[in-house]
This record gives structure tokens, C-alpha cells and sequence, in this order.
């Protein structure tokens, strides 16, 4: 079995003592998790690690730490996965005269270390109530529910219900939290997981107040327009919520919807960017910036465009920019480019997909014929189809792969007894 | 010192919807918990909740098929009342904000289930008990102003006044160590199940048996603790859940030969027999030889439309990806039973109310019974949602007409020594991992699916020993800011409390009914057993064994088959 080495950061503030660095080897299946590696630890060596975990099978959402650098839950990080990350980085230094790849008798070494942007109470555990939960009660996080209240169940569209469960399957792990740039910034940033929490009631058709909680997000300077669009968020998620995607449709639903806009000039700067798109192609910054203030001539964006001079002036200076390119912007839209926004602009409805439900887009057993063929064709490749989804996990070792031999029959029997009940649903 | 009408120790599903209950009936309410509320078991609850809601439903039906789930163990009055208040409790559950998924016509969806004559149970995709708990912690927010919430605070006793009567509990603040005396007129225990006394288990490292062995402590009657729920689909080598919601959706379980044994053992129900039933034939399959290679059963999840698995069986795509390295929509899973729920637990009344006076429990910690020899899938969040809300307006209601009771200090005082004796232990014992992975085994081999008297006598020799080791366990922690380690040390005392409790049922039970297999005494014998064991403690002594009556109301034993 290989080895694994667990440079776990430790810290207790009853020793007085600085955080520290405690070492520990391993041997584990790659495929089992760092949850797994430490439990181990605690185990058999120092019970006195601290970690939140319980259910270990990525649902409680307790054990969120950072794994040679990157966020996310212990407990389905596989060992070979988080030890990878750090080839080549200064997550895992090789040792004096080793070399950098994995498997030339080199150590893994994965880096523990609790969660950012929170602060730690002991070793890998972190005041989640002092910042996550915090910023989830700032969003009115209940139902606030449209009246009247019908004597039986609301009806709503099943795709509703199936659309709001992608941000119900938030588990408050605070992943997205820990490695949000925006937060870290700005710590009043209402954050990644309460604005998906948001969106959660938002996208709810049985909440009531849909343009109130739009306008208290769009209106507060730490709302839905204090995130950049950096994807952390989206990469942290262990429970594919993608919270800078529930972010942006927040924006959708307040600016295109409602209209709402915001006096941090949010919805303007959006509309914009987009109309700066549609007519050079590519961004013009100068006129981006008086655009978001309601043109040149509007009194604020003379403020703004003031106090943008110095950075001008530097741009000017290091050959960045020019006068020219300043003033005049030689660029124009390219048809492909016109054409994108017509056939946005012609649809009748905005699109919003549906992101709960992934990895059926691409699946050729919808084209009908072609059913059988491709589905025997997944089965010799075991797991390597859904690769690029999966993150890069790896298959299970040989010994965990069933038998070919029953998956022929799938494709004809499915109209036996055992799929009777998929009719008595609806 | 924190004084309540309610003290609600756990804050699974159970105790919240006690604890709304509670404040809802005008009661001033404290709910503890050892784990923030969100990490409570009840998230990993998948497949949905019972009930006959559907106008061609019945609540008889309903009570019907739980009745002959439980093996006739079950006591009717109780699953009369759960069943006849199963639809207005989803109802108050949709309406509270669960984002139930549902049908073409936008109405509350269904989806089959084991041991259901109809289709009728409820779901949010297989994340049910996740979005229920989720939903109810949301409305713990919203009623903060009356329901104080003590996250991470772990009981390590309760209290008595010298009449006997419950009158709190003492908590053990993680974040500093300290400790504070919660005085209540009333206290509900909802803090789940035993399942971590067996290796492997479905259940998390929390679930530790913690309120059944306090209550049992303090003299409260456990019942049914025999009975120990084997789940049909756990993961093969680490025991994760495969929620039921699979077969429910169309899956099949075949073995070693690619037979759809089931046939063979419920020609009707198939793989939706009732749990026991198809755990008990997947064993056979095992013990006979016609397993795989690598010993496990295969579910074939693919027998369910691509789209239908990816939407409504997302988080076993991701279980399967993440720990096993299979894709289920592409081929099958292996599997084997594993350990998930205990049927017994503190013996209450339909109104939560113990043995003893002012304790009340409720959700996998109670046994109503309303489970009986068996669960059916989907009925334990019922049972939590339905029981939790009764405990709860129940002790408010006893609150109401009481003053506060004033607390035994001598109390506390044990409870510091009882801590300190255990952070200033020598390190040389066994280590409390070791005396853990002993004992999960030990279930796992001798009191799982098929029982007999050699394997339980060993099983009970084995947790006899391990009662006198674990007191010198080695604690490596001495610290006082989140000291997992004292915790795990007084777990560890907890599981094996429990772990006799079932030992000492399952021998005494000379029959078979439910999940109390035993293969020396094949079959029910309603004559002699149509009855619950208790098990009371005895000093330090293998416990107290006495009897129970079961209530029939309507529905006289019959042969069961599937």
C-alpha cells in the first residue's frame, strides 16, 4: 500500500503555543480519503487531533479543511487526488535531491490545514457561527411563505422543486467560504453559501417575497454584486452547487426580471459591460467605466472618471495605453459576435439550465438506436465516460468491477416488473 | 444556570420538530446538541416519508403494511397514530418549506417503496432527510426568539431529583470544556441511534447510543433492543448507505450467478420486500455460495432510466463515483446488508413519555414501538417528525402545570470528577479505537442478520470484557478546547451499554421474528413471543430482563410473506 505523509497544522490555544506543524505517515489505499488518513492517526497514534466529521460519506458536511491548498471535504478527498495536487507546487517540497513526480520513491505529502476567511478554534476546526452562519442569517434564510397558505400542498412545477434542490443540496460545509476571494477582501461579503441559501427561496415559486429579498441583496454593497467571478467558489463546492452560478442568477432574476437598480451601480455596470460587448466586440475599459455611471456626461461618472486619472495616467506612462485607444476604440463586433446576441435577445424566455440535474446532456444512450451499442461500450470503459465530471477521481481498484456479463441485458429488460413503479409516480 | 420549560438534547429531526412544537405550545425551550444541528444523522436519511396521502391512499393501508413490517411486533395503537397523522405532518412539512419533488401536475410526487402496498412515499430527490433537516433548522432560525440554541454542547448526564424524576441534564460546553447544569421541567431525549457499536455501519461516527444508555442509567426501561435493522444495500467493504430509493426506482439485486434471486424469496414484492426479507435472502445468497467473488451482491441501478437516476438519484452517482469507482448508470454496484437502524430503544408512550418521570424520548433513541421486529423504509422520518412534535407538545403541556424543580448540586460535582478522572488517566491502557473496532466486529459477526446462541454467548463474553477495559482506555488529550478525546472516551462507555442491552434481548428472544433471526429457533412463535422484551439496568450486573404486552387493535398476526 502506499505511503502517505499528513502535515497536519495544529494549533491549541489552551498551550499558548503558536500554530504548528505536526507530521504523520500513513500507509493507505489511494482511494481511501484524508478523513481516513487522519481517523488513523487519531487511532493508532495522537487522539488529541482535532477534526468536526461524523456520517464520512460527504452528507453532514462537517469535515471541510484545506488539502495542499485546496478546500473541500476530507472525507471524499481521495489520498492519490489530494496528494497530486501538489506535485510541482510548494505544497509538496521535494526532499533534498528528490525529484518532483509521484512515484519515484517520493513522498506524498498532503498538507491539512483548517479552512480560511474563518477564524480556528483548535487545529482543524474553525468558528463557522462567527462568519458562515452569520452571513446565512443575513439572508432571511425561511420561507416566507405566498398567502394564502392552500389547505394541502402548493402546485408547482416539478422543475421548480428539482432547480431549488441544487442549492438544497448545500451542506454549510463552508468550503466555498474558506477560499472566497471577494470575502477575504471584503468580509462583510454576504458570501457564496448564504447567496445560494438566497437563491434557494428566490427560485422558490411558494416564497412570497422574491422582489424584497432581490432588492435587500442588490441594494446592500456587500450583496449580490460585491462577487468577481472568480470560480472559487465553484471549485470548492464538494456538492456541485456551484454557488457563483446561483450568484449570477440572482443577478438575472433582480436586473432582468425586476429591474431593480441598485445604488452601487450594479445593474448598470452589468448592462454596460454587455453593451460595450455588443458594440466593440471586445471591452473598451474607458468607455465601460463612464457607461456603468450612465454615460460620459453624467455627473457621477465625471467623479469617477476623475478619480480614474491617475490610473490612466500610469496606464499612459508604462505604455499600456494609449491616447488613442483611450479616446477612440477602433474595434467593432464581429457578425458571429452580433449573432450570439441576437439569438439571445430573440428567445422569448431566458434560458436558465437546469443544474441539479448533470451529466445527461452529453449521454448518447438518448439517441434511440444507438442505445445498446454505447451502453456496452460504458461498461468495458468503467467509469472512464464521467472522468471529466468526477474531477479527476480515480476508478476503484480492479477487484470492486462487476462481472460484464449482466450488464448485456440491461438495454430489453427494462420494461420488466422491477421498473413498474417509474408509472404509478405520476 | 440556563432554566427551561423543554430541554431538548439533540437536534436531529426528532428534536427540532420537538422543540418547534414545544415553543409553539407557549413553552420556554432550550435544544442541545452535541454537533451543530445540520450535521445530526437525520441528514443522511435518503429514500423519503411515509404517507397515505394520496386520496386512493389509506392511512389503514399505511398502518397495515407497518404492522406487517414489524412482524406483529409492533404495538398498533402507536402506528395508528402515526400513520392517521402522517399526512398533515407532510403537509406542515411543505408548507414549512421542504421542496418536495413532484409529479406532471405539480402536485406532491411519489415513489415506491419496500413493504408499501401503495406508492407513497415523499422525497426531495435521495436527499430527503437532508432537505427536511435543512428546512426545519431554517425554522429554528426564524424562532430563535424562542428556542435557545446550544450547538456543540455535549450531555454527558441527567439529572434526578430525589423523587426520581428527570429534572435536566448536565452538558459539557466543547468550545471551552466547562460544564453548566440546564435545569427543565420537562426534558426530551431525540439524540438518534447506536448504529457506531457495529464496524461497519451505515450510520455516522456521532451515533454513538449516547441517550439511550443515559436514560438506561438513570433506571429507564430500553425495549426491543434485539432488534437491529440490517439495510439491504450497503456499500460492500466501507458500509455506506444505497438508499432503498433505488430499488424503489426499479433497481434489481442479483448475485454472484446474475440471478434475480428475489424470485426465489418474495415472488410478489421482489426486491421490495420488506428490509429484513431481503437482507436475510442477499445473506443466504452470501452463505451459500452464490455471491461474487469479492463476496458482495449486485445492484443494478441501470435497470432505471438514465435521466431518472441522475435527477432523482444523485447522491448515489456521487457515492458510487467517490467511493467506489463505479458509475451506477452504467453498471451495477456491489453491495452487501449492512448495519443501519435499531428498532428498540428507550421505552416510551405514543406521547414520548419514559419510564421515568419528566423524561421523555423521541426518533431513533425512543421505541414506541412503532417499528416493531422490522422498519419499513420511510417510516423512520415519520417516526421522528410525528413523535418528535407529540414529546414535544407534551412537555410543554406538563411544563405548564409545574414550578421549576430545583437541581441536586452533588450531581455536577460527580460529573467534573468523572471528567477529570478521565483526562488524567494514565496512557498506558488499550487504545479506545482499538476497544471500538473490537466491538463493531464483535456485532457485526454474531448479531447481525442471522443469530444463534454460541455466536451470542461470544458476543456478550466479548462486551462483558471490553466494559472492563474501556475504563482505563488510553485518553491522549488533556486539554479543555474541543477535547474530542474525552468524548470519545465516554462514547465508547455509552456503545457498549447498548451493545449489551442487544446482546442480552437477542439471547432472551428464543424465536424468530423481524431482524432477530435466529437459526436455532426457526420461526415465530406468537405463543410464547408475541411480546416485547425490556431491559432494565442492574448495578453493574448483566442487565434486567422482564416482558411487555403488545397492542393489537385490528389486526390479528398473520403469516407474513412478500
Amino acid at each position: 500500500m502506499p505511503e502517505y505523509t499528513l502535515r497536519i497544522r495544529r494549533y491549541d490555544p489552551d498551550s499558548g503555543q503558536a500554530a504548528y506543524w505536526d507530521e504523520h505517515t500513513v500507509e493507505l489505499g489511494a482511494t481511501q480519503s484524508v478523513l481516513d488518513a487522519i481517523l488513523k492517526i487519531k487511532a493508532d497514534a495522537d487522539g488529541s487531533i482535532g477534526i468536526r466529521c461524523s456520517c464520512q460519506q460527504a452528507i453532514c458536511g462537517s469535515c471541510g479543511v484545506r488539502m495542499n491548498g485546496k478546500p473541500g471535504l476530507a472525507c471524499n478527498t481521495h489520498l492519490r487526488e489530494a496528494a497530486e495536487r501538489g506535485h510541482g507546487t510548494g505544497w509538496n517540497p521535494p526532499e533534498e535531491g528528490g525529484t518532483t513526480a509521484g512515484d519515484g520513491g517520493q513522498r506524498e505529502v498532503i498538507t491539512v490545514e483548517p479552512m480560511g476567511n474563518m477564524p480556528v478554534i483548535r487545529d482543524l476546526i474553525v468558528d463557522m457561527d462567527a462568519v458562515h452562519w452569520k452571513k446565512i442569517q443575513r439572508v432571511t434564510p425561511w420561507l416566507l411563505n405566498k398567502q394564502p397558505v392552500p389547505e394541502r400542498e402548493y402546485i408547482v412545477p416539478h422543475e421548480n422543486m428539482v432547480d431549488v434542490t441544487q442549492t438544497m443540496a448545500c451542506i454549510q460545509c463552508g468550503a466555498c467560504v474558506s477560499d472566497c476571494l471577494a470575502m477575504e477582501v471584503d468580509p462583510l461579503f454576504v458570501g457564496p453559501a448564504a447567496l445560494s441559501k438566497a437563491y434557494r427561496f428566490v427560485g422558490d415559486p411558494r416564497d412570497a417575497q422574491q422582489f424584497e429579498r432581490l432588492k435587500d441583496l442588490s441594494e446592500d454593497p456587500h450583496g449580490i454584486y460585491d462577487c468577481t467571478h472568480c470560480f472559487n467558489c465553484i471549485d470548492a463546492c464538494p456538492k456541485g452547487v456551484d454557488p457563483m452560478s446561483q450568484i449570477m442568477r440572482l443577478r438575472r432574476v433582480a436586473g432582468s426580471d425586476h429591474e431593480i437598480e441598485d445604488r452601487n451601480n450594479g445593474f448598470r455596470h452589468e448592462h454596460a459591460f454587455v453593451k460595450n460587448i455588443q458594440r466593440n466586440g471586445i471591452l473598451h475599459e474607458s468607455d465601460l467605466l463612464a457607461d456603468s455611471y450612465g454615460g460620459k456626461f453624467n455627473p457621477s461618472a465625471g467623479r469617477e472618471l476623475v478619480s480614474g486619472l491617475p490610473t490612466a495616467a500610469r496606464g499612459l506612462a508604462k505604455g499600456k495605453m494609449t491616447v488613442g485607444k483611450l479616446l477612440l476604440h477602433q474595434h467593432k463586433a464581429s457578425k458571429e459576435i452580433k449573432r450570439i446576441f441576437d439569438t439571445v435577445e430573440g428567445r422569448g424566455e431566458r434560458v436558465e439550465l437546469n443544474l441539479y440535474v448533470t451529466g445527461y446532456e452529453d449521454d448518447p444512450e438518448q439517441t434511440g438506436d444507438a442505445a445498446k451499442e454505447t451502453q456496452s461500450a460504458g461498461d468495458k470503459s468503467q467509469g472512464a465516460p464521467e472522468a471529466a465530471g468526477a474531477a479527476g477521481r480515480e476508478p476503484a481498484p480492479e477487484g470492486s468491477v462487476p462481472a460484464a456479463a449482466e450488464g448485456e441485458s440491461a438495454p430489453e429488460t427494462s420494461e420488466e416488473p422491477g421498473t413498474s413503479t417509474e408509472s404509478e409516480n405520476s | 444556570m440556563p432554566s427551561h420549560d423543554v430541554l431538548i438534547i439533540g437536534a436531529g429531526l426528532a428534536g427540532q420538530r420537538a422543540a418547534l412544537a414545544a415553543a409553539q405550545s407557549g413553552a420556554t425551550v432550550a435544544i442541545v446538541s452535541k454537533v451543530h444541528p445540520v450535521r445530526s444523522h437525520s441528514v443522511a436519511a435518503a429514500g423519503g416519508i411515509n404517507a397515505a396521502l394520496n386520496p386512493e391512499d389509506s392511512w389503514e393501508s399505511h398502518a397495515f403494511d407497518t404492522v406487517k413490517g414489524s412482524d406483529y411486533l409492533g404495538d398498533q395503537d402507536a402506528i395508528e397514530i402515526m400513520c392517521r397523522e402522517a399526512p398533515d405532518e407532510i403537509l406542515w412539512l411543505e408548507h414549512a418549506g421542504v421542496t418536495f419533488h413532484r409529479n406532471d401536475t405539480g402536485h406532491l410526487g411519489t415513489r415506491a417503496f419496500g413493504g408499501a402496498s401503495a406508492a407513497r412515499t415523499y422525497y426531495v430527490a435521495d436527499i430527503t432527510g437532508h432537505a427536511i433537516l435543512h428546512v426545519l433548522y431554517e425554522q429554528l432560525m426564524k424562532h430563535s426568539a424562542t428556542v435557545d440554541r446550544y450547538e456543540e454542547w455535549f450531555t454527558t448526564d441527567l439529572l434526578q431529583d430525589e423523587n426520581g424524576h428527570c429534572v435536566g441534564a448536565i452538558c459539557r460546553n466543547l468550545r471551552d470544556g466547562h460544564l453548566e447544569v440546564f435545569n427543565a421541567k420537562a426534558t426530551i431525549h431525540a439524540s438518534g441511534g447506536a448504529g457506531q457499536a457495529y464496524k461497519p455501519t451505515t450510520n455516522g461516527l456521532i451515533v454513538t447510543g449516547d441517550g439511550i444508555a443515559q436514560a438506561y442509567r438513570i433506571g429507564a426501561k430500553l425495549m426491543d433492543m434485539e432488534m437491529i435493522q440490517y439495510h439491504p444495500t450497503t456499500l460492500l467493504g466501507n458500509g455506506l448507505l444505497i438508499t432503498e430509493g433505488a430499488r424503489g426506482e426499479g433497481a434489481w439485486l442479483l448475485n454472484g450467478q446474475g440471478e434475480r434471486f428475489m424470485e426465489r424469496y418474495a415472488p410478489n414484492k421482489l426486491e421490495l420486500a420488506s428490509r429484513d426479507v431481503v437482507s436475510r435472502a442477499e445473506q443466504t445468497e452470501i452463505n451459500e455460495g452464490r455471491a461474487f467473488p469479492d463476496g458482495g451482491i449486485a445492484l443494478d441501478v441501470t435497470k432505471v432510466p438514465r435521466r431518472r437516476t441522475l435527477e432523482a438519484l444523485r447522491e448515489i452517482v456521487n457515492i458510487g463515483r467517490d467511493f467506489a469507482g463505479v458509475d451506477i448508470t452504467r453498471e451495477p454496484i456491489h453491495i452487501r446488508p449492512g448495519q443501519h437502524y435499531i428498532m428498540g430503544g428507550i421505552k416510551t408512550d405514543v406521547d414520548g413519555q419514559t419510564t421515568i418521570p419528566g423524561l421523555y424520548a423521541a426518533g431513533e433513541v425512543a421505541c414506541v414501538s412503532v417499528h416493531g421486529g422490522n422498519r419499513l423504509g420511510a417510516n423512520s422520518l415519520l417516526d421522528t417528525l410525528i413523535f418528535g412534535r407529540r414529546s414535544g407538545e407534551h412537555a410543554a403541556a406538563r411544563a405548564k402545570q409545574m414550578v421549576m424543580p430545583t437541581t441536586p448540586a452533588a450531581q455536577v460535582a460527580d460529573t467534573e470528577r468523572a471528567i477529570k478522572a478521565i483526562i488524567d488517566r494514565p496512557t498506558r491502557g488499550r487504545r479506545i479505537a482499538a476497544i471500538k473496532q473490537e466491538l463493531g466486529e464483535t456485532m457485526d459477526r454474531h448479531v447481525a442478520v442471522f443469530r444463534d446462541a454460541e455466536g451470542l454467548a461470544k458476543a456478550h463474553e466479548v462486551v462483558r470484557r471490553l466494559r472492563e477495559e474501556a475504563p482505563n482506555a488510553a485518553v491522549d488529550d488533556k486539554g479543555s478546547v474541543f477535547n474530542q478525546d474525552v468524548i470519545a472516551a465516554i462514547e465508547l462507555g455509552y456503545m457498549l451499554d447498548c451493545a449489551e442491552a442487544i446482546v442480552v434481548a437477542a439471547i432472551e428472544r428464543k424465536e424468530s421474528r423481524g431482524a432477530q433471526s435466529r437459526t436455532d429457533f426457526p420461526g415465530r412463535n406468537d405463543e410464547e413471543w408475541l411480546k416485547h422484551i425490556d431491559i432494565s439496568v442492574n448495578g453493574g450486573d448483566v442487565p434486567k430482563v422482564s416482558y411487555s404486552p403488545v397492542t393489537i387493535t385490528r389486526w390479528e398476526p398473520m403469516e407474513r410473506t412478500y
